[in-house]
């Protein structure tokens, strides 16, 4: 094609690329004064979009403790500034009204959701992990083999989590015995 | 980028993956040939030179028609192939394919464990067996895992007594292990490099796909030959030293019940191509959540534990530590450091507890007894066997399989912890349900407890995800979450706080692993003007998982410093080198190449192992060490060293012409031609002796639902998938109730079950409703128009959505017979600002035998105007 590599990176990041992609939503040339001021008096934060597993990387600009703006890291490799909507919706994850604020408990039976403070919920969590795992622990399998776990709690999740959560939850779970542990790497 | 032509198959990458997308067309734009072959006709069909329809669920027969025809017009990469992939080596005369067979392979009898693992058969793979020769443990797709019970048959005759373990002089255990692994040690198989014995895999690979020949490529997946033939002119003519071939997937390959298998043959056909480990080519699986691979290699799975090592499991043999190395050890390739990387990996679990004496806390660990994961666990619910569940940020209510049953089986749990950001479908399946909305399910009667804990959110939290290219890319605190929401680190750190506590003065020898696991999360100090001052530090995690050294701490550069004698610490020994020294985190390193650079941006994050950025790079060069093209330069030997844009995978001073040594054990054992370092030959597999339990070979099986019968084989489906037949699970195939391939997708403004998307308003508004994509043909046979209301059914249940009646559904012609086609995307649910029917209502409960993944993307349905 007679392209030379320095002018297909050009390319790539030059604004030819809004028609071509078609569904890439490039954040920032055109709009840069605007963005100037919703930026404006915030801290940038390195950070990477939630959603798919490209990994395109966002800045999360914040102020007075709060996400004010994301948006596309121009400097990544792997986006170039570039988001799809659901990266460009991750504000939203963030300021939302219909966001959950308090820890929910429903009761056995119960028809309504009530509030509870963290920390109890912390605790009665606790004691029902502790209560299931003692009472369903197998030490030993009926030919005489080593088991130690329980298959009464099953754990699932993570694919969408850190991997520093995915790291201390199957450590968790491993320590207590459980090893129903899943996510959504099957799927 | 550098590929010169892209396949994209089992994926609509234009709208799934947008954004990787645009590295499709930058390719295109340099002259790239697009291919996608899918089901549908989509953005992606739009944008590709050729769009190759198919039947959903054929897709091992395409593949298998295009390795057919590379072999049958001898456009295999013949260096390649004879020196990195094992076409030459020999395997045992009583193998037996399913060309003998009529579709299965020799070893199948019927399962006899415990049902609630699923298989209706399984096999004995030891005639699968290389003539003589280690082939390694079944440790990729692993049968124990699945539940079934394995021994390596190709160390079987070890375990008869046979082998050099047994008698008077038991081999040398560790402390170090290298005598042990030294004593496993055998010589490699005999190879026949003209490729011409019978019994060579090249041979065996050859007369398998005989029959995979264009006309039988249209007549099971309905592609017309010429569009076929079409595909395969594009990839040979684009596979050689000057040029390679990239294939890029998604879960349109994985969930089948033959998914494990479908992949690996695309990998048999870019080996023979020549096109994995070089720049351009290889096999590119698009996932689907920010961190599926991260928690795939720091595995929330029950079947592993760190680093791709098998989870301690009372189907193998595991009983002592010994034994679990002995089992998990390959003698030859890096796996020979599996004593190393285990023994770490016991010393991040119970820290100074863990001593030679107690066998580093061996006995304390859990061990599987079968398939514990989603599929049989869901059985396992129903049956009242499972009291409490965790659900951080996954949506079974929605997104599992046989969502029906999922949410009655919420509803017989003691307990549930819901973690999200969200009011999801399963933390109100007891309030809003269908199940309760019919009155089948009675919110007073249900007994379950129920949490829901509020998140922070990405920007609120530090830590880490692994993308789909195996790059770990660190995401900074940028503020506090709102109220009560926590980070879902905080949770479980402050969840073990809380067990610890309570079993710290246990004597009890069940409780001596949760007394000793290491739970030392807590930040050092504060964060300045946080709010959360208990907060734990994400780095400590880290650096545990990069591992140090157990006496002084000092953080560990890279897995060759392991030791087996509980001197290194370290969770995770592919992410060891993340986090080399204090405040060098790796993850959160942002240095992309100039634009003149190479592009392989090495300076930005940490692509595990190593840094290394494309895998068995070895094979970007020729077995001389000299790159196969100077367009295709990637790779190379200097004359002293391997050297190139990207970290060699390889040992750095082993020279191309290094012998393999025969008394060596590890790297040692290879060749300097020897790319595939994790293989115990060190060669790239077209024949896989062991790691699957459902063939060495891929082969056509139609999906459990299927209205076409198999025109390959008398076998009409895999003979050991996984299967729960229960009333609430019935399954109907060739009936002629649901006639129709349904096959279900994802849009670009939803994310999977919609948690994260139907929630917010942006994204709510610019998909709002379900929709069933059906051709003119089929809505003009039903007398359905455009946004006319559609009743879906299979036999698990039925839903209604709004027709969208287009020309990118197309009936196919299957062996005389029209077949349509039916497509449902799946995000929705019944909570959140726009909600609708449950698609999942409509799947099975049925799986793969290797990795227990369901078929989601085949089964059959009926159509009629609601
Ligand atoms: S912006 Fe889109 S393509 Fe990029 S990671 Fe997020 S969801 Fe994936």
């Amino acid at each position: 094609m007679g392209i030379s590599r320095r002018d297909f990176f050009r390319v790539s990041t030059g604004t030819a690329l809004g028609g071509l992609v078609g569904l890439g939503v490039n954040l920032a040339p055109a709009t840069a004064r605007a963005e100037a001021l919703r930026i404006k008096d915030t801290k940038a934060h390195p950070s990477v979009c939630p959603y798919c597993a490209v990994g395109c990387g966002t800045v999360v600009h914040a102020a007075n403790n709060q996400v004010v703006h994301v948006e596309g890291d121009v400097r990544s490799p792997v986006n170039q500034g570039n988001l799809c909507p659901k990266g460009a919706a991750i504000y939203q994850l963030h300021v939302n009204p219909n966001r959950l604020t308090k820890v929910l408990r429903r009761a056995p039976g119960a028809t309504q959701w009530e509030e509870w403070d963290l920390e109890r919920a912390m605790d009665r969590v606790a004691e029902l992990t502790r209560k299931t795992r003692d009472e369903t622990f197998v030490e030993r399998d009926p030919k005489g083999k080593t088991l130690n776990h329980s298959l009464g709690i099953f754990s699932l999740g993570g694919a969408t989590m850190d991997n520093e959560w995915n790291h201390v939850q199957q450590k968790l779970m491993r320590g207590l015995g459980v090893v129903a542990i899943e996510n959504q790497a099957r799927i | 980028m550098h590929s010169d032509c892209i396949v994209i198959e089992g994926s609509n990458m234009a709208e799934c993956h947008p954004v990787a997308f645009r590295w499709v067309m930058q390719a295109k734009l340099a002259g790239a040939t697009v291919i996608h072959v899918d089901p549908r006709f989509t953005r992606t069909s739009a944008m590709a030179d050729i769009h190759a329809p198919l039947r959903a669920g054929t897709d091992i027969a395409f593949l298998g028609g295009l390795i057919h025809h590379v072999i049958e017009h001898e456009k295999y990469f013949k260096e390649y192939v004879v020196h990195y992939t094992n076409a030459a080596t020999l395997v045992r005369d009583d193998f037996k394919d399913t060309e003998e067979l009529e579709g299965v392979f020799s070893g199948l009898h019927g399962y006899d464990g415990d049902p609630l693992n699923g298989f209706v058969g399984q096999y004995d793979t030891a005639s699968w067996q290389y003539v003589s020769g280690d082939t390694g443990t079944q440790r990729a797709g692993d049968g124990a895992m699945t539940g079934q019970v394995s021994q390596n048959p190709a160390k079987r005759g070890d375990m008869a007594g046979k082998g050099p373990e047994v008698g008077a002089n038991p081999p040398p255990q560790g402390p170090p292990f290298d005598g042990m692994v030294r004593a496993m040690k055998k010589p490699p198989p005999p190879r026949d490099e003209t490729l011409q014995d019978p019994r060579c895999v090249f041979q065996i690979v050859k007369r398998h796909f005989s029959r995979y020949t264009p006309e039988m490529v249209e007549r099971v997946t309905g592609c017309p030959k010429d569009v076929f033939l079409k595909v395969a002119e594009a990839i040979t003519r684009n596979s050689n030293p000057e040029r390679t071939t990239a294939f890029c997937y998604a879960v349109g390959w994985t969930q089948h019940t033959y998914g494990p298998q479908l992949i690996g043959t695309c990998a048999m056909l870019q080996l023979l191509l020549g096109n994995i480990g070089r720049p351009g080519g290889g096999i590119l699986a698009l996932r689907g959540h920010a961190t599926i691979q991260g928690s795939t290699d720091i595995p929330t799975l029950y079947h592993s534990i760190h680093g791709y090592m098998p989870a301690l499991s009372t189907l193998k043999q595991h009983e002592t530590l010994a034994d679990y190395l002995k089992t998990e050890t390959l003698p030859a390739s890096y796996w020979s450091n599996t004593p190393k990387f285990f023994v770490s990996y016991l010393k991040s679990m119970y820290g100074a507890a863990a001593t030679v004496e107690n066998d580093f806390g061996y006995g304390w660990h859990p061990r599987i007894a079968g398939d514990h994961s989603h599929l049989p666990m869901t059985i396992a619910m129903m049956e009242g066997r499972v009291k409490g569940m965790f659900a951080m940020g996954q949506n079974p209510a929605v997104g599992a399989q046989n969502a029906r049953l999922q949410r009655k089986a919420l509803a017989k749990l003691e307990w549930l912890v819901v973690k999200d950001n969200f009011e999801t479908e399963t933390a109100a399946f007891w309030r809003t349900s269908p199940e309760v909305q019919n009155g089948e399910l009675k919110t007073e009667e249900i007994q379950t407890e129920v949490f829901l804990f509020p998140s922070a959110q990405v920007g609120e939290m530090d830590g880490s995800f692994t993308n789909t290219q195996r790059l770990v890319q660190w995401h900074a605190k940028a503020a506090d979450p709102p109220g009560d929401c926590r980070s879902d680190l905080w949770f479980t750190v402050h969840l073990g706080k809380r067990l610890k506590a309570h079993y710290a003065a246990s004597t009890l020898p069940r409780d001596q692993g949760i007394k000793h696991l290491v739970w030392d999360f807590d930040a050092d100090h504060p964060e300045p003007g946080s709010r959360i001052p208990d907060e734990p530090d994400a780095r400590k995690v880290l650096r545990e998982v990069n591992g140090y050294r157990s006496a002084d701490g000092r953080h560990l550069t890279s897995a060759a410093e392991l030791k087996d004698d509980g001197s290194t610490t370290c969770a995770s020994w592919i992410y060891c080198g993340i986090y080399p020294e204090p405040g060098k985190n790796l993850a959160e390193s942002r240095v992309p190449d100039a634009p003149e650079g190479p592009q392989t941006h090495l300076g930005w994050a940490f692509a595990w192992p190593s840094n290394r950025r494309t895998l068995y790079n070895r094979a970007s060069a020729r077995p001389d060490g000299k790159p196969w093209s100077e367009r295709k330069k990637y790779v190379w030997w200097d004359g002293k060293r391997w050297t190139g844009h990207d970290v060699p995978d390889f040992p750095l001073t082993k020279a191309p012409d290094a012998p393999a040594k025969p008394d060596a054990i590890g790297l040692d054992a290879h060749a300097g031609t020897d790319p595939f370092i994790l293989k115990v030959d060190g060669k790239g597999w077209l024949f896989a002796p062991t790691g699957l339990v459902d063939g060495p070979l891929p082969t056509h099986y139609e999906p459990v639902e299927s209205p076409v019968q198999n025109p390959l084989y008398k076998q009409q489906t895999s003979p050991v998938l996984k299967m729960w037949r229960r009333d609430d699970n019935v399954i109907a195939s060739q009936d002629p109730r649901y006639p129709h391939v349904l096959t279900t997708y994802r849009l670009t403004e939803h994310h999977l079950s919609g948690v994260m998307s139907r929630w917010l308003p942006w994204l709510a508004e610019l998909q709002p409703e379900l929709f069933v994509e059906l051709s003119p043909e089929l809505a003009g046979a039903h007398g359905i128009d455009n946004l006319d209301l559609v009743r879906i059914a299979t036999p698990r249940g039925a839903i209604t959505a709004k027709a969208l009646v287009t020309r990118r559904m197309r009936p196919l012609q299957i062996d005389g017979k029209t077949v349509h086609q039916v497509g449902l995307p799946w995000h929705w649910g019944y909570q959140g600002l726009v909600t609708g029917e449950v698609v999942n209502n409509l799947s099975a409960l049925v799986g793969d035998p290797n990795v227990s993944i369901h078929e989601g993307k085949a089964f059959v349905c009926n159509v009629e105007k609601a």
